[in-house]
């Protein structure tokens, strides 16, 4: 190990670093947005709304995000629709994972047994205020595992920025591979940062996890 | 003076078919107490879901205090406010403390302010036994508390009419007392009520009038004295039979011990 | 309307080719998958074994390949072999020696989970019905598992056919890269060949997965 390169280039990879989690926490909390209103259009069986939304979920789960990020970078701009590839990465990454969000959210809203709705009803709670103070809140720490699979799945693919020319930390490493061959220090700071940024959401992870079986509404 | 509830030929049935309420018509009058009986699948639980609306109906009306309801409104939040329902399987919020399932309704709906809703919540709860369980939650509660706190819950909105779909039917046998004895007391206050229940003898103390529902119908009306002891019909002679129970022991037997 | 280079996907053996790079990238994750689905059933198996050197080993191995990004996986058998072990292996190859790992660690851990969400009183039903261990796995365990496992398996498919889109990036001629061989050859006579091409492998991606996860889907709510 070259701990004098490591030193060096050491600034370069916080860089990048930074770049991966602003488009990183920027794409996610866009894409909690997208879900919950996916969500919402999905639960309320709004007409026409709710098929494109089905069709956007087909679309973004059963596509790879590279080719997402390669239509939107490369494809539209033909059309005349430029966006600069900041933007891209954090629409890619809104794109793709609106789509696991909703199906979260849904699938959290579902597993809620049916009389809890009724039953707020015969109180007098309207259908909407029922939604909102009964059906997501619950839904909300039923699919908090979900959830938190999510942002991490969604961390992860920040990876293949580079492949739009974004300066993120696989563009780091493959650039000072291919400039220097120092291929061992190069790639073990790859690893050292991904882990930085995604070890710590995945042990928050399992805690919530334990936390929310622990809370286990049950009966 | 018109009933408080009058329920006139009502007409049930799933998708077209499997008739579930074939034309009942019931009447409550304030501060009636009646109680429905019959064996699992009579409809009896059904009547009181259509009563509130969470059912559809599929022909004759239900007028509350003269006025037909109208069940295709969108909203039926205001009768929702007069009817009050407690369910089989009590259906607290899990997320939401016992003190804050009481009083959503209540600061949500009825526009009561938070400190007024939350004394009247603790009052409740006193009578019921249960103030010192205000700040924790359902799933720390037993089956009887919860049930406890399901009625105080439906109380606090103050409905001019409470439902209750078999509340015990769920309940160890060690708790039902508890959450019966809860019914009774509101029987004595005067509440109107219409219960739907397996608890012969809690019926035969609590009701004003027994309704006995089989297959849709209202097969037999009585006062509960008469309906229990003499039942008029064969089919509500069989059901009670049901609750009987003969020694299969020889009655000798205990001698020889 | 400008022109959106959709002919472009028509002209020669373009169409031929985009298919044939999506071939590739299909090849890759279906040995992929035939090497995961085994050495992850083993160890899933293992993981709910009782010794705690295994279990530790098996821990880190899953927790470190879960949680890297599969590119960055890509990177460290790809650039790193060449350096340390001195081999220069090819790009096919090392995406399917990171693909098959990283199918491993996944199915192991639906395997895990679906043997650990086996309720405790079935074994205990099995036992007190004079069932020996043995015959509790495979009469009553083995059953449940697979049941809950099929559709998992089957999405874990559509996961590894996105994911191969990533050997793009270690130089692997497959359906992108084809797709961008394309654009560059047709770049002067026709410029907005990215739009068309790029939706074309999109629709392709599309068309090869959704069948796929609709099957998963099916079998799940069928349980």
């Amino acid at each position: 190990m070259d701990f004098g390169f490591i030193k060096q280039v050491f600034p370069l990879y916080i860089h990048a670093a930074i770049l991966t989690l602003k488009i990183g926490i920027l794409g996610i909390i866009l894409a909690i947005a997208v879900g919950l209103v996916c969500t919402l259009i999905l639960h309320k069986k709004i007409p026409l709304l709710r098929q494109l939304v089905s069709i956007y979920v087909e679309l973004s789960r059963n596509t790879p995000l590279l080719i997402q990020l390669f239509f939107i970078y490369y494809g539209l701009p033909k059309l005349g629709i430029k966006i600069d590839a900041f933007v891209c990465g954090v629409l890619g990454l809104a794109f793709l994972g609106g789509s696991y969000m909703c199906e979260a959210f849904r699938s959290g809203i579902e597993s809620i047994d049916k009389i809890q709705e009724e039953s707020a009803l015969s109180l007098g709670l309207s259908h909407n205020q029922a939604l909102f103070y009964i059906l997501l809140p619950q839904a909300v720490s039923i699919s908090t595992p979900a959830f938190v699979a999510n942002i991490i799945f969604l961390l992860k693919e920040t990876s293949v920025f580079s492949a739009i020319s974004l300066m993120d930390l696989m563009f780091t490493a493959k650039d000072l591979i291919g400039i220097y061959y120092k291929t061992v220090e190069s790639l073990a700071l790859l690893v050292f940062f991904y882990l930085i940024i995604l070890l710590p959401v995945s042990i928050l992870g399992s805690y919530v996890e334990r936390k929310v079986r622990y809370a286990g509404f049950g009966s | 003076m018109p009933a408080l509830l009058e329920i006139k030929n009502v007409v049930k049935n799933y998708d077209g078919k499997t008739p579930v309420l074939e034309g009942v018509s019931l009447e409550l009058n304030k501060g009636e107490v009646i109680v429905l009986i019959g064996p699992s699948g009579c409809g009896k639980s059904t009547l009181l879901r259509c009563i509130n609306g969470l059912e559809a109906i599929q022909a004759g009306e239900i007028c509350l205090e003269g006025k037909a309801i109208d069940y295709n409104k969108k909203d039926l939040t205001g009768l929702r406010q007069k009817i009050g329902m407690v369910f089989q399987s009590y259906e607290l919020f899990p997320h939401l403390t016992i003190l804050d399932n009481i009083i959503l309704a209540p600061t949500k709906v009825a526009g009561v302010d938070r400190e007024n809703a939350k004394r009247e919540a603790m009052e409740l709860l006193e009578k019921v036994g249960l103030a010192h369980k205000a700040k924790a939650y359902p799933r720390e509660l037993s089956g009887g508390q919860k049930q406890r706190v399901a009625i105080v819950r439906a109380l606090a909105m103050h409905p001019e009419i409470l439902l209750f779909d078999e509340v015990t039917a769920a309940l160890d046998p060690e708790m039902v007392r508890e959450v019966l004895d809860v019914m009774l007391d509101l029987a004595k206050q005067g509440s109107t009520m219409i219960i739907v229940t397996h608890e012969m003898q809690f019926a035969e103390a609590v009701a004003d009038r027994v309704y006995f529902l089989d297959k849709g119908n209202i097969v037999e009306t009585g006062r509960p004295k008469s309906f229990f002891t003499a039942p008029k019909t064969e089919r509500a002679r069989q059901f009670l039979n049901i609750f009987e129970f003969e020694s299969v022991k020889d009655e000798k037997e205990e001698y020889n011990i | 309307m400008p022109d959106l280079g959709l002919d472009v996907i028509f002209k020669g053996k373009n169409a031929v080719r985009l298919l044939g790079g999506l071939g590739v990238a299909l090849r890759i994750s279906l040995i992929s998958v035939i090497i995961s689905i085994p050495l992850g059933i083993l160890v899933g198996v293992l993981m709910t074994f009782k010794n705690p050197i295994l279990k530790a080993v098996l821990r880190v191995y899953l927790e470190f390949i879960r949680i890297m990004p599969q590119l960055v996986l890509l990177f460290i058998v790809f650039f790193g072999s060449t350096r340390v072990l001195g081999v220069d292996i090819s790009g096919d190859l090392a995406a399917v020696i990171v693909f098959s790992l990283w199918g491993t660690a996944e199915m192991g851990d639906l395997v895990r989970g679906a043997i650990i969400s086996i309720p405790k009183h079935q074994y205990e039903s099995g036992e007190a019905l004079g069932l020996s261990k043995r015959q509790i796995f495979i009469y009553i365990i083995i059953p449940q598992t697979i049941k809950r496992l099929v559709p998992l398996s089957i999405n874990l498919i559509t996961r590894m056919i996105k994911t191969t889109s990533l050997v793009l990036i270690i130089g692997v001629v497959e359906v992108i890269k084809v797709a961008q061989q394309i654009i560059e050859a047709n770049r002067t006579s026709s410029p907005n060949a990215a739009f068309g091409v790029y939706l074309a492998v999109f629709l392709m991606y599309f068309i090869a997965c959704t069948p796929i996860s609709m099957l998963a889907r099916y079998l799940e709510k069928r349980r």
